[in-house]
């Protein structure tokens, strides 16, 4: 789950890290309210979860409270890379004398947190590593020991910060990796962090997102600490109907997996194939031959028959489809015979003859026999494995170019 | 002759009692490995095909008189980080991690401390190992006589990030000839407890192995990782790599997940294109074709 705004500089607050006095609201006049009591030049910001928010016109200053409402009502209305926001944020204008970057993200190849600090803070971190390697400090923290301080010290130290900064700035980078630990965090960013003319350091702005894995043990922040309701998906991609039909199919019946996605798919030739990798793989070989794919798909985890005729179904109802290709990597779970029934249950209820709109089957392995008995039965091509995902993909692409 | 598994492996199921876990023991005991125990918390006392169920893992070594050398752990995942430890803490040295959809910080933890304790994690979200003809430690095939189509003792040893598609893979060197010495799925998500580059050393010590073959989807730096190792080892294995998911390198996919968790497009050093070129400036050969892999190995290997 990625965090808005509000909810990251909520958390940051939450694990002790200085934050400005802001507020959230939903309306100008709740924007104005805000702006007087925090009673000076104030910041204006879009809550939406895609970037660019600034170039887009959606972050203004304001130096008045009628000026605050007054850009509250605008960026309220602006959509921003096809998101409307679900609020403003109201930010006191803050006077700062030197911009930092602190995070944490995951090291897949350590296996541990890496924490990340920068004395350029405020522009692209990977800019700042490419161009001024010498000015990130990284450090990596254990996931068993408890997070000491010096470890922060030393990442901020090694970016040759010094003096009072690198004591305030010190708890602020711990702080950011304990919480990065205990609150389940792929990513915890705080940029920039500011040092105000006062010499005190503050978050002005953070980026959070939590492990959709852990998001079951991490109930009291989200829902306590943070108000977000358990039917908040805040997907920022909208999944198209296909893609809603096969996730409903999927969720009726417990027995099985089916997923379904057809994001930039265009083609004529419906794929209900599987699983994970043989998805991958089977979607590649379609293309690499000239096949245009009608979407991507995924059978896994022996679906039943109702499951594989549902994903079918969509597949054959979508625009253009012509034919479908039935293929798997062999399977020692999935059982070929009901997949079989499934797919071909699709093609009679809908009409359409199994023989002529099956363009290839290729499932091998268990319960194959029972499979080929069926497919043979209604004139449909089934491929055991001697035909490789290849050519079985190749097989399939000829015949909807009416080549076989 | 083969890595981490032979015909004297020992091994537990915890969460045996489970629906899945069930299935994978008959296969496995099937296939001839040894399961000396099971355990699932409160069903002590029970069976499962003849396998005795017992509350805790120390309970299951004290019955088994001595160490016991593996466990396939198979249950929910809340409760995977403790199984793994406790089995670590009970001086199990190989653990395959069935279970998808463990937290990131959870698969890290168990990790290090496996890492403390010089034991090794196979996975999560894998279908665990085999040695054709001699021992399986997880799903990895399917039931016995599956897995006896797909599986034939042989030189090539198989990594894959994908359980199926490592079967796929074995069957077709299998159908070449060449047969398996050892192949491992390695599981599908962003953190894993060994990937290419660290179970390599194991297949360089193995006389029986002449060759590698990876499986490998976008997502992850785990090729590069292989590839620096590659060219600082100097191995005397020839490794032939087969990238799926190519697909995923449009724009238009970016950010998308497909497959496994871990299959995912987030910057250029995640996309297929970058990892083939990785893997051929290491001297890797790079398949375009999956049928194509028997061919590429036997020329490494010069067979």
């Amino acid at each position: 789950m990625i965090f808005y705004e509000y909810e990251a500089r909520k958390i940051v607050e939450l694990a002790g890290i200085p934050v400005t006095k802001y507020g959230f609201c939903q309306t100008p006049e709740e924007a104005r309210k805000i702006a007087e009591e925090i009673g000076g030049p104030t910041v204006i910001k879009s809550q939406v979860l895609t970037g660019g928010r600034m170039k887009a016109g959606g972050v203004k200053f304001a130096d008045t409270p009628d000026e605050a409402a007054q850009h509250a009502e605008e960026i309220l209305k602006l959509e921003i890379n096809g998101h409307m926001p679900v609020g403003v944020l109201v930010d006191p204008k803050a006077e700062v004398k030197q911009e930092y970057y602190a995070s944490v993200v995951w090291d897949g190849t350590a296996k541990r947190p890496l924490m990340l600090f920068s004395d350029m803070g405020g522009i692209d971190i990977e800019q700042v590593a490419e161009e001024h390697p010498d000015h990130v400090g990284r450090g990596h923290i254990s996931n068993l020991l408890p997070v000491g301080d010096y470890e922060a010290k030393q990442v901020i130290a090694a970016t040759g910060v010094t003096g009072s900064q690198l004591n305030r700035a010190t708890p602020i980078l711990a702080k950011l990796a304990r919480l990065f630990r205990e609150n389940d965090m792929v990513l915890a960013e705080i940029n920039p962090l500011a040092e105000l003319t006062d010499g005190t350091f503050v978050a002005l702005d953070a980026h959070m997102e939590m492990e959709g894995e852990a998001e079951g043990r991490q109930k009291k922040l989200l829902r306590k600490e943070l108000g977000i309701a358990e039917d908040d998906t805040r997907d920022s991609y909208v999944p198209s109907e296909f893609e809603k039909n096969v996730k409903e199919i999927d969720a009726a019946d417990h027995r099985g997996v089916i997923q379904g996605k057809d994001h930039g798919f265009e083609g004529n030739l419906g794929l209900v194939i599987g699983a994970g990798g043989g998805s991958l793989t089977l979607t590649d070989a379609v293309r690499s031959q000239g096949g245009k794919p009608a979407n991507y798909s995924e059978i896994g985890g022996n679906p039943s028959v109702a499951k594989a005729c549902g994903l079918a179904k969509e597949v054959l109802k979508k625009d253009g489809v012509e034919k479908i290709a039935v293929m798997m990597s062999i399977v020692s779970n999935t059982r070929v015979d009901i997949v079989a029934r499934g797919v071909i249950k699709a093609c009679l209820e809908l009409g359409k003859d199994p023989g002529e709109t099956i363009a290839i089957f290729r499932i091998p392995g268990a319960w194959e026999d029972e499979g080929n008995k069926i497919l043979d039965y209604y004139g449909v091509e089934y491929c055991d494995r001697s035909v490789s995902l290849w050519d079985a993909a190749g097989r399939a692409v000829a015949k909807i170019q009416g080549e076989a | 002759m083969s890595i981490l598994l032979n015909k004297d492996t020992t091994f537990i199921v915890q969460g045996i009692t489970g629906r899945e876990a069930v299935n994978l023991t008959k296969e496995c005991l099937d296939y001839g490995s040894k399961i000396v125990g099971g355990v699932t918390p409160g069903r002590k006392g029970r069976e499962v095909h003849g396998v005795p169920v017992f509350d805790t893992v120390e309970q299951a070594v004290e019955n088994h008189g001595s160490q016991i050398d593996g466990s396939i752990v198979t249950v929910p995942p809340g409760f995977t980080k403790d199984a793994v430890i406790e089995a670590i803490a009970n001086g199990i040295e190989l653990i395959v991690v069935v279970t998808e959809r463990i937290p990131r910080g959870d698969v890290a933890e168990m990790v290090e401390f496996a890492d403390l304790k010089s034991a090794r994690i196979i996975g999560p979200n894998c279908l665990g190992l085999i040695v054709p003809e001699v021992c399986k430690m997880g799903g990895i095939g399917g039931p016995a006589k599956d897995a006896a189509k797909s599986y034939k003792p042989g030189v090539v040893g198989v990594m894959s990030r994908s359980g199926g598609m490592t079967t796929e893979i074995s069957s077709s060197l299998t159908a070449a000839g060449l047969g398996v010495s050892t192949a491992v799925s390695i599981g599908g998500d962003a953190i894993i407890g060994s990937t290419y580059a660290e179970l390599m050393p194991y297949f360089e010590a193995d006389e029986e192995t002449k060759a590698i073959v990876i499986y490998s989807e976008p997502g992850g730096r785990m090729e590069a990782q292989l590839a620096d190792w590659q060219a600082e080892n100097n191995s005397r294995l020839p490794i032939v790599a087969f990238m799926a998911g190519k697909f995923m390198d449009d724009e238009s996919m970016k950010g998308m997940t497909f497959g496994h968790a871990g299959t995912i497009v987030e910057g250029k050093e995640d996309s297929a294109t970058e990892k083939i070129k990785r893997l051929e400036a290491a001297g890797i050969t790079g398949v375009e074709r999956i049928d194509e892999i028997p061919d590429a190995v036997k020329e490494r290997i010069g067979s």
